[in-house]
C-alpha cells in the first residue's frame, strides 16, 4: 500500500516544498528593517517595528484613508504585490547593524532596507547598503552627515539636526521679541553619533544668534547615575537647557531635576521625551518641557488622516501612535512609492526612482517628499511641542500652533 | 564647583555602597568557584522584575518583598548552579566562560518576551521622599539602599567569618580538594555559594527598584562596573568589594563633576587597570 503510492507522495510532498515558494517569488518584495530590539534603547525600537508593521499593513491592504497606497492592496505596478519586512536586531550597537544588515541582504534577499533609528547604527547600516547596492530609506534617524556623505543609495525623508537645531533658536528668538530674556544655554548631550551632531548644530547656531553656552555637558547614554551632570548644570545657572537624550538618560535627568527641584525658565528636550516607555515611567514630571518633534496627535485637528491612522494603530498594538512610530511608519512608504514607479525590485531601478520621488506626506505636517542633491527630503520640518496634563500640543511655529506655550516652566508638580 | 562638591562625595558614597552590594555576589562565586558570572546584570535585571511584579500586581512595597525576592533569587540561584554552572565546571574553560554569557542573553530575552523592553518604575513606594539639607538634597531610597549595603556587608562578613558554612566556603575557594578531604562536601558548598550570592542580588534588585527603573537591559551597565568593582577590590574579598565600590562610585562622581561627564566612565577603568597593573590580584585578593 505505502509502496504503491510512494511516488505519489513524494509529488506531493515536492509541490508542498515548491508550491509557496514559487508564490513567494513572484508576489512579495522583501525589506529590511534594522532597528534596536533589544538594549537600552528597545522601547523605541519596538515603537519604529509597530510603525513600519502598520506601514506594511496599510499598504497591502485596502483601507479608507487619505494617505498614498491605503485605497489600493499592494503595489499596483507589480500587480497587487505585498512588501514584507525582515526585522533584525541592532542592539543599539554600529557594530551589530552591520552584521545584521549583510545579513538580510546576502541571506534574506531584501532588496531594500529602512532603519535603523539611532544615526551612529544607520550609518554603519547604510555603509552596508552602499557597498551592496541595495536602496536603503531612513526616516527616523537625524544627524546631518548621514546625507552628507555623497551615497548614492541612502535617502532619508525625514528633518536632520541642522533643521532641528535652527527650528530651536528660531523659536528662542522669537520668546526673547516677546520680551523674556535668554541668553544662558546648557547644552547637554549623549556623546554619540546623534547627540554630539545635534549639539555640534546648536553651538553653530548659538553663535549666530547670540547666545552664550554655559554648560557644555556630553554624557554617554547608557550611563546608571547623572548626579555629576546635573551638578555641572546646575551649577551653570542656565536660562535654558538643551537635552538630546535617549529614553533611559531622559528618565534620569528629569528625575534629578526635580530631586533638585531645578526650575530654570527652560528645559527643551529632544527623542527621548516622546518615548512611550518614558512618559509613562515619569508621569506628569514630563510636562511643561518644550519638546523637538515632528509628529503629535494634536495635528489631527488639520491632517485628518491622522485619527484614522491613530484608530488602526490602537486597535493593533493597544495604545495610541507616538513620534517614534510614526517616523519609521514614513520610509515604507517612499519605498512602495518608488517600487511602484519602477515597476521593478531591481535595487538599482528602485534607487533611480527613488531621486526622482515627489509624493504626497501623508500623515506628515510638510509640503511633501521630494529629495534635494544629498538625497535629504527638502520639505521635512519639525515643530515645538509642549506637554500639558498628559497631552502634547504644539506650541510652535506660530501658524499651526495648537495651545499658547507656557513659559517660565512654573515648576515640578505644577 | 565648589557648592556641588560635598553633594557629589554624598551622592558618589550612596551610588558606590550600592554598585557594592550589587559586586558582592559576583566577587563570591567568583572567589569560590572561579566562574566569570557574565549573567550578574541578568540576574540583577531579573531581581528588579520580581521586586516590581510584586508590587504592581499584589501591592507589596519593595521594602516588603526584599526578604522574600531574596529568598527567590536563592533558589533560583542553587537552580542555576546545579543545572548548568555544576556540568561545565569540569568542562574545559572556555565552556565554563561561555555558560553564564548563554544565561545573561537568554534571561535578557525572555524579559523582552515576557515583559516587553519597554522601561517601567515603581511610584510611590514606602521610601519615595527626599531629604533637603542645607548643602546637599539626598532621596530616602538611595539612602535607605546604601544604609542596607552597610549591614548586609557586615552579615556577609561575619557569615564567612564566624559561622561553621561560612567557613566551609573560605576552605572550597583555598583549596577545593583540600576542603573535600577535610569531609566539606564542595558540591553544597559550591551550590550555596551562587545561591547566597545571588540572594544578595535579590537584595540590590528589590532597594534599587525603589529609584531606579526596570527593563530588560537594566543590568548592563551595573554588571561591567561590577566587574571592575570585583577586580579592583580583589577576587573573593568581600571587604575589598565594598571598598572598591565605594572606590567606584567616588571616582564616578568627582571625575564627572571635574573632568566632564564624558569622562567618568574612563576614569572608573583608568582607576581599574592602574590598581590591576601595580596588584594584579585587587587591593584586598587573595
Amino acid at each position: 500500500m505505502v509502496r504503491k503510492y510512494v511516488g505519489l507522495w513524494i509529488l506531493v510532498l515536492a509541490m508542498a516544498v515548491i508550491l509557496p515558494g514559487t508564490s513567494l517569488a513572484a508576489g512579495v518584495i522583501k525589506i529590511g528593517a534594522v532597528y534596536p530590539l533589544t538594549g537600552d534603547v528597545a522601547s523605541t525600537g519596538q515603537e519604529c517595528k509597530s510603525g513600519v508593521e502598520l506601514a506594511l499593513d496599510i499598504i497591502n491592504n485596502s483601507y479608507d484613508i487619505d494617505i498614498p497606497f491605503a485605497k489600493t492592496a499592494g503595489i499596483p505596478s507589480l500587480g497587487g504585490a505585498k512588501l514584507e519586512a525582515v526585522f533584525s536586531d541592532s542592539q543599539g550597537s554600529p557594530q551589530t547593524g552591520i552584521s545584521a544588515a549583510e545579513y538580510l541582504i546576502s541571506n534574506n534577499g531584501v532588496v531594500a532596507m529602512v532603519g535603523a533609528y539611532q544615526s551612529s547604527v544607520t550609518k554603519t547600516v547604510s555603509q552596508v547598503t552602499e557597498r551592496m547596492h541595495i536602496p536603503m530609506v531612513c526616516s527616523d534617524s537625524t544627524s546631518t552627515a548621514l546625507t552628507e556623505r555623497g551615497f548614492h543609495y541612502f535617502f532619508r525623508a525625514n528633518p536632520n539636526v541642522t533643521i532641528g537645531a535652527q527650528d530651536q533658536f528660531e523659536f528662542l528668538e522669537g520668546m526673547r521679541k516677546q520680551g523674556h530674556s535668554i541668553n544662558r544655554i546648557a547644552l547637554v548631550y549623549e556623546n554619540s553619533e546623534w547627540g554630539s551632531s545635534v549639539a555640534e548644530q546648536e553651538k553653530i547656531c548659538a553663535k549666530k544668534y547670540g547666545y552664550e553656552i554655559v554648560a557644555d555637558v556630553p554624557y554617554s547614554h547608557s550611563t546608571t547615575d547623572v548626579s555629576s551632570e546635573v551638578a555641572r548644570i546646575m551649577d551653570a545657572h542656565p536660562d535654558v537647557v538643551m537635552e538630546n537624550s535617549y529614553v533611559s538618560d531622559e528618565i534620569l535627568y528629569t528625575e534629578a531635576f526635580k530631586l533638585h527641584n531645578f526650575t530654570p525658565p527652560a528645559l527643551m528636550s529632544w527623542t527621548g521625551h516622546t518615548d512611550r516607555s518614558y512618559l509613562k515611567t515619569v508621569g506628569p514630571d514630563a510636562d511643561y518641557f518644550v519638546v523637538l518633534s515632528e509628529f503629535n496627535l494634536a495635528m489631527a485637528k488639520t491632517i485628518p488622516a491622522i485619527k484614522q491612522v491613530n484608530d488602526l494603530y490602537r486597535k493593533k498594538f493597544g495604545h495610541d501612535l507616538t513620534e517614534n512610530a510614526v517616523r519609521s511608519f514614513n520610509a515604507p512608504f517612499v519605498l512602495a512609492d518608488a517600487i511602484n514607479r519602477a515597476g521593478s525590485t531591481n535595487p538599482d531601478a528602485i534607487q533611480k526612482a527613488l531621486t526622482e520621488t515627489n509624493m504626497s506626506a501623508g500623515i506628515m505636517p510638510w509640503k511633501g517628499i521630494q529629495f534635494d542633491q544629498n538625497h535629504q527630503n527638502q520639505y521635512a520640518s519639525l515643530v515645538l511641542q509642549q506637554m500639558v496634563k498628559g497631552e502634547f500640543q504644539t506650541v510652535w511655529p506660530p501658524n499651526v500652533a495648537t495651545m499658547k506655550i507656557v513659559w517660565p516652566f512654573p515648576g515640578w508638580g505644577k | 564647583m565648589e557648592n556641588q562638591l560635598l553633594q557629589m562625595v554624598v551622592d558618589g558614597l550612596l551610588m558606590g555602597s550600592i554598585y557594592a552590594l550589587i559586586a558582592v555576589g559576583m566577587t563570591l562565586i567568583w572567589g569560590v568557584m572561579n566562574i566569570i558570572n557574565f549573567a550578574h546584570g541578568a540576574f540583577l535585571m531579573l531581581a528588579m522584575f520580581l521586586t516590581f511584579w510584586a508590587d504592581k500586581l499584589w501591592g507589596i512595597d519593595p521594602l516588603v518583598s526584599l526578604p522574600l525576592v531574596a529568598l527567590i533569587m536563592f533558589f533560583v540561584g542553587w537552580g542555576t548552579y546545579s543545572t548548568t554552572v555544576r556540568k561545565v565546571l569540569t568542562g574545559p574553560i572556555l565552556a565554563q566562560l561561555l555558560v553564564t554569557f548563554g544565561i545573561a542573553i537568554f534571561l535578557v530575552n525572555l524579559a523582552v518576551f515576557l515583559w516587553s523592553p519597554d522601561y517601567q518604575q515603581l511610584r510611590g513606594t514606602l521610601i519615595s521622599g527626599t531629604w533637603r539639607f542645607p548643602l546637599f538634597v539626598v532621596s530616602e531610597a538611595k539612602v535607605v539602599a546604601a544604609l542596607a549595603s552597610v549591614v548586609v556587608f557586615a552579615g556577609t562578613y561575619w557569615w564567612l567569618k564566624k559561622t561553621r558554612l561560612g567557613r566551609a566556603v573560605q576552605a572550597t575557594s583555598i583549596s577545593k580538594e583540600a576542603a573535600a578531604l577535610m569531609g566539606i562536601n564542595t558540591e553544597r558548598v559550591f551550590g550555596i555559594t551562587f545561591g547566597v550570592a545571588l540572594a544578595l542580588l535579590g537584595v540590590a534588585g528589590s532597594l534599587l527598584c525603589n529609584f531606579y527603573y526596570v527593563f530588560p537591559s537594566v543590568g548592563d551597565m551595573f554588571g561591567l562596573l561590577a566587574f571592575a568593582i570585583v577586580a579592583l577590590g580583589g577576587f573573593g574579598s568581600v571587604p575589598g568589594s565594598f571598598l572598591g565600590g565605594l572606590m567606584i562610585g567616588l571616582a564616578e562622581h568627582l571625575g564627572g563633576l571635574y573632568l566632564g561627564p564624558q569622562y567618568k566612565y574612563a576614569v572608573i577603568f583608568i582607576i581599574y587597570l592602574g590598581v590591576v597593573s601595580i596588584r594584579p590580584k585587587g587591593l584586598f585578593g587573595w
